[in-house]
């Protein structure tokens, strides 16, 4: 969206309402309705409105499947750590020497490589790495830390992380004709006005730019 | 603040519900909210804080001393290589594990009198995890050598470490447990720093506020991947604290000093942890929720729930006593046998009595409904228990390493005044990272208590 004119782009429409349960209602609607850029603000997470903005925008879930690939590479990595410094000895540039050479020590004739005690290694490494994907893969899937989003030019959006319950459908919609929309939203029984709520051209052209990740 | 106490038997106290008198979700994060936001430094606060400040420079002298003298300040000789150093690391990280407890496992479970009490406990967690470091980091004597205990290549040493040593075991455990636990911390806190970054008057403070919510805005596909993630996180740390004191009594199991080479270590370690956790969650909690009015979310049935716990982990505790006093007859061998004779009529004798009276017999009391609806009680019992969880592992350690197995190398062990000195300035440094949490962060999850008042609303 490159627009000609000095107006701000305009991010999307903005409801408010004041129970969870309006809201999920209102969710349910947009969704049947057919829009697909659509998105819930709410002040704890609401199972039903998640799955159905969830359903129109993205199905597939790859947060889990992101935690098991670190997983298995802590795995793996704590166990080449402890295999390759307990049981290697190779000298191959002298240079290098101090950096990749192992340090293999015999106690009391026990294997080198000593595998059962280095499950333990192996497990906290495991632990570590999902958790650590866990939490940036969550924040990077959400695309935070962003600390300007147009939502928060809507007064009244402070709420949202309070007692108020807003859904917002964006301008990036195929469906979205601002008359239009704007007198489905009123249909929804909102408590306050429909909010149009601007954008910035920079922060435009920047969602595209995320919407391709 | 107006709390009503009317009489009432000790079983309808405890029949509380788990969220009071709390209408709307403005009420609750108001309530929660307003103890950050005020602008008012209370009198109380201030002077609680500059207690445990004086008690944290404290231990600033003594960590400056111990610098300058090195460890031989420290009562530590040949037979007793470990001393206040370890007793005080397994003692504060023993009392990490509720918080854990609290906010994994019983998330898992999906027991919802968890919501209130989880973002303090976790706040517990770290803070004591932080007093737990304080001795490893600084028991070597030279702190700028601690990265010789990392996997870092050799570049001035040669050598890697040994990865078949407990103790490097435990550098791994509990450096583990400290950096998840901050994750789920934070993690918890984001949608409350969101709350607070759109309440806050002062403009600064909605900066700070906001720099660290990181733009949260309450999106439902957000929510949707935060449960998810959060799910995982309770999911990865409910083995993670069995682990870490399991790790931690591998340091004693696995050695051959008569009374630690048992396999009943590492599931006992870790029901002294959560009994240890349980208890000064109970010590904290009590007496927060008077003072912040907080009766409504903190309520009986939460003080009644983790009274039960401590009564259950405290009967496993005790069975582990009795099962290493077993083992050491058991065991036909002369050194274990010795050992425990020793323990129970030795030189440190008393604090093994000592021990079965705080850890066995005080809690049993919890059995009875008026024990558990007396909140001055209770916070006496919490407090018997966290002695008796240290002087446990005051009994572990003096006690074996001073009669091992020549007597040409018995001895004797006690603290000087720089130990006690740490062990005190540690408790400050707990103390000064509380009462700055209960100032600047939300004591109680504001998100997860207006989820919990929406299920309410729902069940009527």
């Amino acid at each position: 969206m490159h627009a000609e004119n000095t107006q701000p782009p305009v991010y999307g429409l903005m409801v408010e309402f004041d129970t969870p349960e309006t809201l999920v209602e209102a969710t349910r609607q947009a969704v049947a309705a057919g829009y697909k850029k659509l998105d819930a603000y709410s002040p704890f997470p609401i199972e039903e409105v998640s799955d159905l903005v969830s359903s129109v925008r993205q199905k597939f879930h790859t947060l889990p499947l992101l935690v098991l690939g670190a997983g298995i590479t802590g795995l793996a990595t704590a166990f080449l750590l402890q295999w390759y410094t307990s049981a290697i000895n190779f000298q191959i540039f002298n240079f290098w020497r101090v950096i990749i050479d192992g340090y293999p020590i015999n106690i009391g004739g026990r294997p080198l490589n000593s595998w059962p005690a280095f499950t333990v290694v192996m497990f906290e490494l495991t632990v570590l790495f999902s958790a650590g994907t866990a939490v940036l893969g969550m924040f990077g899937l959400n695309g935070l830390p962003l600390l300007y989003h147009p939502v928060f030019n809507v007064e009244r959006f402070s709420l949202a992380s309070t007692e108020r319950f807003f859904l917002c459908i964006e301008a990036a919609d195929s469906q979205f004709n601002l008359e239009k929309t704007q007198k489905f939203l009123e249909g929804l029984k909102p408590t306050n006005p429909v909010e149009k709520v601007m954008s910035s051209e920079y922060f435009s052209e920047g969602l595209e730019w995320a919407e391709l990740l | 603040m107006q709390y009503q106490e009317t009489r009432r038997t000790p079983a309808e106290v405890l029949a509380e519900p788990v969220l009071g008198s709390v209408q709307t979700y403005e009420q609750i994060t108001d309530r929660i909210a307003s103890i950050v936001l005020t602008d008012k430094i209370q009198l109380g606060w201030l002077v609680a804080l500059t207690i445990a400040m004086s008690m944290l420079g404290m231990m600033g002298v003594s960590l400056l001393g111990l610098f300058y003298w090195g460890v031989g300040v420290w009562g530590l000789n040949n037979r007793v290589d470990w001393g206040f150093d370890i007793i005080n690391l397994v003692w504060w990280i023993g009392i990490g594990h509720a918080g854990t407890l609290i906010s994994a496992i019983l998330l898992i479970f999906r027991q919802e009198w968890r919501t209130s009490i989880n973002r303090f406990a976790e706040a517990m967690t770290l803070f004591a995890v932080a007093c737990a470091g304080i001795y490893p980091t600084f028991h070597t004597g030279r702190p700028w050598l601690d990265w010789w205990l990392g996997p870092v290549p050799g570049v001035s040493t040669g050598m890697w470490p040994n990865f078949r040593s407990p103790l490097v075991w435990d550098v791994f455990a509990i450096s583990t447990y400290a950096s998840v636990s901050i994750l789920f911390w934070y993690v918890g806190l984001v949608p409350d720093l969101a709350t607070l970054r759109d309440r806050a008057k002062n403009k600064y403070i909605k900066v700070i506020y906001g720099l660290f919510a990181l733009g949260w805005r309450g999106s439902a596909m957000h929510w949707k991947r935060y449960n998810t993630a959060y799910t995982i996180l309770a999911g990865l740390s409910m083995p993670l604290v069995f682990s870490v004191h399991t790790v931690i009594s591998f340091d004693f199991a696995t050695s051959q000093v008569p009374g630690w080479h048992v396999t009943i270590f590492p599931p006992y370690f870790v029901a002294g942890a959560v009994f240890a956790g349980f208890a000064m969650v109970l010590t904290l909690a009590i007496p927060l929720r008077h003072v912040y009015g907080l009766q409504d979310f903190i309520t009986m049935r939460h003080i009644n729930n983790m009274a039960k716990i401590m009564l259950a982990t405290g009967i496993f505790v005790v069975y582990g006593y009795f099962l290493e006093l077993f083992f050491g007859w058991y065991s036909g061998n002369e050194y274990e046998m010795a050992l425990t004779y020793n323990r129970l009529f030795g030189p440190y004798a008393w604090s093994f009595w000592a021990l079965i009276f705080c850890n066995g017999v005080v809690p049993q009391l919890l059995w009875s409904t008026r024990v558990r609806s007396n909140e001055v009680v209770l916070f006496g019992i919490a407090n018997v228990v966290s002695v008796g969880m240290w002087l446990e592992r005051f009994v572990i350690i003096p006690v074996s390493l001073t009669r091992t197995f020549l007597p040409a190398s018995w001895g004797w062990y006690f603290p000087t005044r720089w130990e006690l000195s740490l062990f005190f300035g540690s408790i400050g440094l707990f103390l000064t990272m509380f009462f700055l949490f209960i100032r600047v962060l939300p004591m109680i999850s504001i998100f997860e208590v207006r989820e919990l008042a929406h299920h309410k609303m729902h069940e009527h």
